[in-house]
């Protein structure tokens, strides 16, 4: 990751704070960050941790929300718990990285968003090495419907959409 | 180090039961008591596993509850719970409080009560497990196998028909089973064209949700034929535990269970065999893929092939390498709980002789018992007395 991915982030972001780590905070510009963590030995991860992946502390945020990302694998779940949409298309992608990062895969999992010119409002097909796009949902399922708490964690994020 | 003996072994029936959690602890209880040939007043240790009898079922405190019902008190009692691996985790307690010398007969007892919740709760429950950000997705255990398993087939050419030939093989070994929730075979035509439930995979990759329990008593081998003849217990001569992330998405390699790896590592250490001495294993099959996944990390086939070890049989009862004799989660069914514990219960049964219509020629057995998807696993490897 280069400084420039970091800048505007990590002072919007308390870098300390990974018990809100749950959530997709706000940056200067007042949108939402999609919060991964930077830590003293280069390494980055989605979600944030207390400590990098060998130890090392944390130091910064990066945004991921305008990054672009390929797509490892995916599912459509047709099983899906309390106040989660049904069917539920999933993906884990894979985001960019500079040519000098170093550290693990840059990963995320997430729904694969709606199509908008989808008369059936259906999502849109992904395939194994697609590349993908975040995009911010307020709510990606119904707080409350499941067992956990609401309180205890953020409902908003990101879902994806293939890019051209 | 002391030697650990399994000197007792019992297991419920599998499947809908009106019973509720203590009722089931206390079935599977007495029955290893009786096995083992003593009562619950010897015993000094007592565990129970248990992944969430509170969230299922409001009740919490079940290894008092089980002590109280048993007799056993003044006995020491701690509940294990390591989602879907509280089983394994608990065989580790219990392993570990006579090889150290804290309890000189300890039990343990694993079970869950499952089905009087709706498939859409109890997938919920289960899935609580995962990380804020997995869970606000809609993150399910199935979908983890979906993504997996599409990442898998991709990765190493597997066909998808390899996947269905795990259950048809699984259930085909439920048959025999007297214990197994469902005592029937599927052929793979049925498996193929199930309903899709988290794709690529099907119904039939999948285990049902259950009720049951299973309990095993230990005592130091030094002493085992005070209890019973020598030939009718097991010795676990290696055994291991491991976590991998929290976040699934994390892992290096989403093909690979590091948890597998580094527990069957400390395992095979423990016991001085390797891969290829196991005659016998139970894996953790609650997803089709997870027995391939295993079959690889735990070193019995090259990473990629364990697909085409099923495709040759060579798992089968009469292959070479016999995996999941029971019927495995798959038609045996997944008490969470109680899983781990029945996993050596079937291993004690096979290295003791005593597994009647599902015996294998077996000496050495390996059960693998995996929570979470790989998130935490304990590898237990055991041999007769002979």
């Amino acid at each position: 990751m280069t400084d420039d991915d970091t800048t505007g982030t990590t002072d919007a972001v308390d870098a300390t704070n990974t018990a809100g780590e749950t959530g997709s905070a706000d940056g200067t510009d007042g949108e939402p960050v999609f919060e991964a963590a930077e830590y003293a030995d280069g390494t980055v991860t989605y979600p944030p941790h207390p400590v990098g992946p060998d130890g090392a502390e944390r130091v910064g945020t990066v945004d991921l929300r305008d990054r672009e990302a390929r797509v490892v694998t995916w599912t459509t779940s047709t099983a899906t718990p309390p106040g989660v949409r049904e069917p539920n298309t999933l993906a884990i992608v894979e985001f960019e990285t500079d040519e000098g990062y170093d550290g693990p895969p840059v990963r995320a999992l997430g729904q694969v968003a709606v199509d908008p010119d989808d008369p059936d409002g259906e999502t849109y097909d992904v395939a194994i090495g697609d590349r993908v796009a975040p995009v911010y949902a307020e709510e990606l399922r119904e707080p409350g419907a499941g067992i956990r708490e609401p309180a205890s964690q953020a409902w908003d994020g990101f879902r994806f959409r293939p890019v051209e | 180090m002391e030697r650990v003996a399994i000197i007792g072994a019992s297991m419920t029936r599998f499947g809908q039961r009106d019973a509720w959690v203590r009722e089931l602890l206390a079935e599977a209880g007495e029955a290893a008591l009786a096995d083992a040939g003593v009562d619950g007043g010897d015993l000094d240790h007592l565990y129970v596993s248990n992944m969430a009898s509170g969230e299922f079922e409001g009740q919490t405190g079940v290894p008092n509850a089980l002590a109280h019902d048993l007799a056993a008190t003044p006995a020491y009692t701690a509940r294990i719970d390591q989602t879907s691996s509280s089983g394994g985790a608990g065989v580790y307690a219990a392993w570990q409080s006579i090889a150290s010398g804290a309890s000189d007969l300890t039990m343990l007892v694993g079970g869950e009560k499952m089905t009087h919740r709706s498939t859409a709760e109890a997938t919920d429950v289960i899935a609580s497990l995962t990380h804020p950000v997995e869970y606000k997705h809609g993150v399910t255990l199935p979908s983890f196998a979906g993504l997996t398993a599409r990442l898998y087939l991709d990765t190493y050419d597997a066909p998808r028909e390899s996947l269905g030939k795990v259950a048809v093989k699984n259930h085909r070994n439920g048959v025999d089973n007297p214990h197994a929730q469902f005592r029937k075979e599927v052929d793979l035509e049925t498996v193929l064209e199930s309903p899709v439930v988290a794709d690529p995979l099907r119904l039939y990759d999948f285990c049902p949700i259950t009720d049951g329990s299973a309990a095993l008593v230990f005592c130091p081998e030094s002493v085992a034929e005070e209890y019973v003849p020598d030939d009718q217990y097991a010795v676990i001569s290696g055994i291991g535990g491991a976590t991998d992330t929290h976040v699934v998405h994390e892992r290096a390699d989403p093909t690979t269970m590091g948890g597998v790896v580094d527990s069957s590592a400390i395992a095979y250490e423990m016991a001085g065999v390797g891969p290829d001495d196991v005659d016998v294993a139970e894996l953790h099959d609650m997803f089709t893929i997870l027995e391939f996944l295993q079959s690889e990390d735990l070193g019995f086939f090259e990473k990629g092939e364990g697909w085409k070890a099923v495709e040759e049989g060579v798992t089968d009862r009469d292959g070479d390498l016999p995996i999941n004799t029971s019927g495995g989660l798959k038609s045996k069914g997944h008490p969470l709980g109680a899983s781990g514990v029945a996993q050596v219960y079937e291993i004690v049964k096979q290295v003791t002789g005593d597994a009647g219509p599902r015996q294998v020629d077996a000496d050495t057995g390996l059960a693998c018992n995996v929570g979470g998807f790989g998130n935490c696993v304990t590898t237990a490897i055991l041999e007769g007395s002979q």
